[in-house]
């Protein structure tokens, strides 16, 4: 299939895959903090969250991307040797782009996040604390299970966009379905076919998520009365 | 000093223009997909099937997949096939201003169609009585009632994608496009200054959508006040 470049495709669709899985994880744990730390009642930290959110949503992602990439590389080998260290650091595309995309879409996150817990009613809480519980506790076993449920139309949202973000990171050179695709472009000349193909490769990732996530929602949402029109 | 910013001082006449491309790249994706946006969204909302199917397809595709495959299919792509090459078309397809305008056109339309299908579905019922039952035609109805109506609502949302659309345009770059992240691709490898050369393109679009958060507030301020929450 695909001039024998179908199999090679795939494999690129595989590290698509891992790399947004990979990179949500460490998107969620960001997105958790950014909001704790913006819910916090210590200003410093709530102002520390805001300006993490505001900065890098303001940023396109490939701005951040090229910065992160290049320009952290190049950072930390002009600090290096100031510490010692004298042979060249490279980082790894994949390293690189698990650590953008999630500290991109951490920043996207904590604000769903942050709409989340505050639409938890205020009892919840204060119910927790009048039991004893610590805020550690209160945040882990009363406010994130009832936020999963009004995060998931936001999370779903993040969640496509961060898969499609992927896409960028074969710029800096992972080797993804679409740096596959554009050699396999490069070497038959047949652009229009590999891209179509990448596209209909994310178009089912998409398609999969969608409804995956939509089911989540249903799980969630089963204890919880819909007002009828 | 770690940090050098000396290269990036002259060569801010560089991020200057970056700034005009990425506008001018900007301003026409926006006007043409806002055009196509609106009947598209008519589209969405009808009961019909035969004319809401394909509304429907083109906007679940093209917001399903990268805008970069998007991009890719359009400037790279094409050009795989003959008849296109040989068309009175070949000098714009073969140009990198036109395919990416046409690629971030298309991507727009889509998702403002969404958003106008959505806030047309959001129009109160009672408006529409009243425009059927002071005689207006369908036509009327529309140009009148409904859409006035839903292009106002649709202003919040629309002004979020206007930014990622801003964000979105950084992707001409990678068509050998000269926007803001275009200079700082160029500043970065004639100096080698990377990190410098980025962090330069981030405050350009920092300040670019501070700038438009701004003018959409104004605009929601001036349609949609009427919508604010009453001042005590």
């Amino acid at each position: 299939m695909l001039n024998g470049y179908g199999s090679t495709i795939v494999d690129g669709a595989w590290l698509t895959l891992l790399l947004a899985l990979t990179s949500m994880a460490v998107a969620i744990l960001l997105g958790l903090l950014g909001a704790a730390f913006r819910l916090s009642p210590i200003k410093w930290l709530a102002l520390l969250g805001d300006a993490y959110a505001t900065v890098i949503r303001g940023i396109p992602d490939l701005v951040l991307i090229l910065l992160i990439f290049y320009g952290g590389q190049d950072i930390v080998n002009r600090v290096a040797p100031m510490l010692g260290y004298e042979d060249y650091i490279e980082i790894d595309a994949f390293a690189a782009g698990v650590g953008t995309l999630g500290f991109i879409f951490g920043a996207y996150l904590s604000e769903t996040f942050r709409g989340a817990f505050m639409a938890i009613p205020k009892g919840q809480g204060e119910a927790g604390a009048a039991y004893g519980m610590s805020g550690v506790q209160v945040f882990f076993r009363i406010l994130v299970p009832q936020m999963i449920r009004f995060a998931i139309p936001g999370f779903t949202n993040n969640w496509l966009v961060l898969t499609k973000a992927t896409a960028l990171i074969s710029v800096v050179g992972l080797q993804d379905m679409m740096f596959k695709a554009k050699s396999a472009a490069d070497a038959t000349r047949e652009p229009f076919t590999f891209y179509l193909a990448v596209a209909a490769l994310y178009l089912v990732l998409t398609s999969v998520s969608l409804l995956a996530l939509r089911f989540l929602e249903k799980r969630y949402s089963v204890g919880v009365k819909a007002a009828e029109l | 000093m770690i940090l050098d910013f000396s290269v990036i001082w002259e060569n801010l006449p560089l991020y200057f223009n970056g700034v005009l491309v990425t506008l001018k790249l900007l301003l026409i994706s926006l006007a043409v997909g806002l055009t196509v946006a609106v009947p598209l969204a008519l589209m969405r909302v009808s009961r019909q099937p035969a004319v809401n199917f394909p509304a429907w397809l083109y906007t679940y595709v093209i917001r399903g997949t990268p805008m970069l495959v998007q991009l890719f299919l359009i400037y790279y792509g094409l050009a795989q096939f003959a008849a296109v090459r040989e068309s009175f078309l070949w000098p714009y397809f073969s140009n990198a201003t036109f395919c990416a305008c046409l690629a971030f056109a298309i991507n727009t339309s889509a998702y403002t169609a969404e958003i106008l299908a959505g806030s047309l579905k959001a129009t109160p019922h009672g408006e529409i009585e009243a425009a059927k039952a002071v005689g207006m035609s369908r036509f009327k109805l529309y140009r009148r009632i409904l859409l006035p109506s839903a292009l106002r609502r649709a202003l919040p949302q629309y002004s979020n994608e206007v930014i990622m659309m801003l964000h979105t345009t950084s992707l001409a770059s990678i068509v050998t496009l000269v926007d803001i992240t275009g200079a700082a691709r160029t500043v970065s490898s004639q100096y080698y200054l990377p990190f410098e050369a980025y962090i330069t393109a981030g405050v350009f679009y920092l300040c670019l959508t501070f700038v438009l958060v701004r003018l959409f507030k104004r605009a929601e301020r001036r349609w949609l006040g009427y919508m604010a929450p009453r001042k005590a």
